[in-house]
């Protein structure tokens, strides 16, 4: 039997899309989880919202383990009397593996270590990329960390001003367009900078996210501090006889994603040609050509034809900065800072880069000022003085349109010392 | 040996990071890893990669609710055990990736994860998810577990993703429609940038807890985090430090709320959804979007929010309808123009959905070329 009434979340039992609502009362009732109680008060305190309209978690209090100061997010409800189980119902972030594949071996092993210490609910996964384990008491923590640590070799991810757990494409491991290991450099920067992500020492929150083609799966240029986005320097490759295959019919335009709709025959010209942002691309008889010269790498092509096109072999990544959602100046998406970076494992280039990034941004930044706002406060030419790179007319939408340039001192011909007594022999007052 | 808890530092183990990668790799995967030539979507929901070794992996996608329960996770484990040599993966977008090294593997696999369902109807393992549809919506806590919500999340997403999930395992949009939902306007969804947003936002200014609020915060850090300065120092009739709002000025982001749990804003009727569309964040043809405000408030309807699924619905059939072959919504609503976007989509336009922060001018326009 159910502890509470949830007429209202019961309806949410209903319909095809899997329900959050009959799986919390499968492990309410089968489930053999430490916090006996936590998934029936959820669905209660969850009834209350929903008769309410409003939340019934309290701010956040400070807990988690021992030497760090992130990775637990306390968690307390308002009506603790009313449902006990999740009166203390504190967040573990546990910092998942690149791109996310895993053994059920290591599955189960985290199922059974959240059913000894915790509610037995999870969000797999969070909206940055981690293992959330959902709910469990203060007491709970420590006996929780060293069995992650010592049973299962894992660690916590990132909370607070710290760099949050970077996350990563599925890349080199199933997909033909990662134009650099994206899963590789993601857990070489997590493993290089675990102070930086278990101890928080910056003005706010930072995130790596790391794109392995400029298509994007995981939104780096959206959600990321720092995004890390795949490309290319040379030529696409061409198997012109795909092409024909394409034309001909043979193969499905962009490998059969439009199937569920009769978009008459595939056209070469209108689907892909005149698709192309820059129009370097043309049809030389039955011959697909591109100038590569003046393609910007947008994927549309290369997309459409998978089996006729690739992407080129001299590749690496452009790295961007400063993405954030709207709190507080409002949102901003990652700007082009270095166009083109060889990623060759250990990735020094980047981790060198990143150093003087944060060097200034912890000098700078005011309290809960992201990367972003920072830039656009202290001005792009700042940010170039500091990461000591050139400006490059690849940095910018187009030129400024407002004359109203800081000239430095040492670029105008004499200083800007002069003598009023010298103009006034020229000029009367 | 086990934790002591009277020496809880003793055999501390801190800073080892994830999980290697690869230690979780299904054979197929590792043994292909970075040789794929090419994928193809064979049906809504199942695609094969091809590999210059001439191996292929076929992956069944499933949409997931992203809140799970460990039994239900083994209940994964367990298919993966029976079906997929032990290993399965998530994306991104919170969908459950079964994969399997021959094709033969693939309809017994499908039909096992099309027989479960949950005990009162719902499918545990809806297949879909690819091309040109609707897959996962990417989403946050609401009132399951966050303190600063203005809607839930869990339950919007699945009122919404009913009202979707023909889409969910057809391929006849004209190209994806990413849906994401962020609780509140701090966004850790980060909806800033996809097709259609569904975003908490408040309209109320918050509640000042005079009586606790110099005990709890921290008042120049709250006076601080207001971007609009509508906050200032006050004293109460007894004499009481305090903080004072000035409601013209107050845009109800709620960023004083984060850093004084002593001014709540949420509200029964005060809180609410608005919706976003044609963001993207996709380099394909055009360059990356923010989504744009169409619809400024929609009340919470628990449990089925059916205002918000009827015009999230709205919008992908007039795009359907409308938009041509690998148009994204963003790309559509720009080439026939925001007014006629307005106009076919039947949304009323309001004072509410035109700039007024940091950078309005670059929203508003500056030509002739409008449409009648």
């Amino acid at each position: 039997m159910a502890k509470h009434k949830t007429p209202m979340l019961d309806e949410l039992e209903k319909g095809p899309w899997p329900s959050f609502v009959s799986d919390i009362k499968h492990q309410a009732e089968k489930g053999k989880q430490a916090v006996k109680d936590a998934p029936d008060d959820l669905l209660g305190i969850l009834e209350l919202s929903y008769a309410d309209r409003v939340t019934h978690w309290k701010h956040g209090g400070i807990v988690g383990v021992f030497g760090y100061g992130g990775g637990v997010i306390g968690r307390y409800c308002d009506q603790p009397e009313m449902f006990p189980g999740v009166a203390h119902f504190h967040t573990i972030r546990v910092n998942q593996p690149a791109s996310k594949f895993y053994s059920t071996e290591f599955l189960r092993g985290l199922c059974n270590l959240w059913e000894k210490y915790g509610s037995g609910l999870t969000n797999m996964h969070g909206s940055t990329g981690d293992i959330i384990l959902l709910g469990t008491t203060t007491d709970n923590l420590e006996p929780l960390f060293y069995d992650l640590t010592h049973e299962l070799n894992q660690d916590l991810g990132g909370s607070g001003s710290n760099l949050r757990t970077p996350s990563c494409c599925v890349g080199k491991s199933r997909c033909e367009w990662a134009c650099y290991d994206s899963e590789e450099c993601c857990h070489e920067m997590t493993m290089e900078f675990q102070d930086e992500l278990h101890r928080p020492a910056f003005p706010y929150k930072f995130k790596f996210k790391f794109d392995a083609c400029p298509n994007g799966c995981v939104a780096s240029i959206a959600r990321a501090d720092m995004s890390v986005i795949g490309t290319w320097k040379d030529d696409i490759r061409i198997d012109q006889g795909a092409v024909a295959a394409y034309v001909g019919g043979e193969l499905k335009p962009n490998g059969g994603a439009h199937a569920g709709k009769d978009w008459g025959k595939f056209d070469i010209v209108k689907e892909v040609i005149s698709q192309c942002p820059t129009e370097c691309m043309w049809m030389d008889g039955k011959k697909l050509m591109i100038n590569n010269k003046e393609c910007n790498r947008c994927m549309h092509c290369i997309n459409v034809m998978p089996r006729a096109l690739r992407i080129g072999t001299d590749t690496g990544a452009s790295v961007l900065f400063g993405a954030k959602a709207p709190i507080l100046e409002g949102a901003q998406m990652s700007t082009l800072t270095v166009p083109f970076m060889p990623m060759e494992p250990p990735y020094e280039e980047l981790k060198e880069l990143i150093g003087k990034v944060w060097d200034w941004w912890m000098e700078e930044g005011k309290n809960r000022e992201r990367l972003g706002e920072l830039i656009q406060r202290e001005s792009w030419q700042k940010f170039l003085e500091v990461i000591e790179m050139e400006p490059d007319p690849r940095m910018m939408r187009e030129p400024r349109s407002n004359p109203y340039i800081f000239w430095r001192e040492e670029e105008v011909e004499g200083g800007w010392t002069r003598d009023i007594t010298e103009f006034r022999k020229k000029h009367q007052r | 040996m086990p934790y002591d808890p009277n020496e809880p530092l003793k055999d501390r183990i801190t800073d080892i990071g994830p999980r290697y990668y690869q230690d979780f790799l299904p054979p197929v995967v590792k043994n292909n890893r970075g040789k794929w030539l090419y994928h193809e979507i064979i049906e809504p929901g199942v695609l094969v990669h091809v590999s210059e070794t001439g191996d292929e992996v076929y992956t069944i996608r499933c949409g997931g609710a992203r809140l799970l329960s460990i039994e239900f996770l083994r209940e994964i484990c367990d298919i993966a055990d029976k079906h997929c040599d032990g290993f399965m993966r998530f994306t991104t977008r919170n969908n459950i990736e079964f994969m399997v090294d021959k094709k033969e593997k693939v309809k017994p696999l499908l039909d096992d994860l099309k027989s479960r369902k949950f005990a009162a109807g719902s499918n545990k393992f809806p297949v879909g998810g690819t091309g040109a549809g609707v897959t996962n919506i990417v989403h946050t806590q609401g009132w399951v577990h966050c303190h600063t919500p203005a809607i839930d999340a869990s339950g919007v997403v699945k009122a919404v993703m009913d009202g979707l999930f023909e889409d969910f395992g057809k391929m006849r949009l004209p190209a994806q429609v990413r849906v994401s939902l962020a609780c509140c306007l701090n966004m850790c969804g980060a909806v800033h940038c996809s097709d259609i947003a569904i975003l908490g936002i408040h309209r109320k200014p918050p509640m000042v807890d005079h009586e606790w609020i110099d005990r709890v915060c921290e008042l120049p850090l709250a006076i601080a985090a207001c971007p609009t300065a509508a906050i200032k120092p006050a004293k109460t009739a007894e004499g009481l430090k305090t903080l004072d709002i000035n409601y013209d000025r107050c845009m109800f982001c709620g960023n004083c709320f984060t850093m004084c749990a002593a001014m709540p804003l949420a509200d029964d009727v005060g809180s609410g959804i608005a919706i976003l569309v044609g963001g993207k964040i996709s380099n394909r043809k055009s360059a990356p979007k923010f989504s744009k405000v169409v619809i400024p408030f929609i009340p919470n309807e628990p449990p089925r929010w059916e205002t918000t699924v009827k015009a999230v619905k709205n919008i992908v059939d007039v795009y359907a309808k409308g938009a041509k072959k690998y148009e994204r919504i963003g790309e559509w609503a720009e080439r026939i123009g925001w007014e006629r976007f307005f106009e076919k989509t039947g949304i009323p336009f309001s004072h509410h959905l035109i700039d007024d922060y940091r950078f309005a001018y670059t929203t508003w326009r500056t030509s002739t070329q409008f449409k009648f």
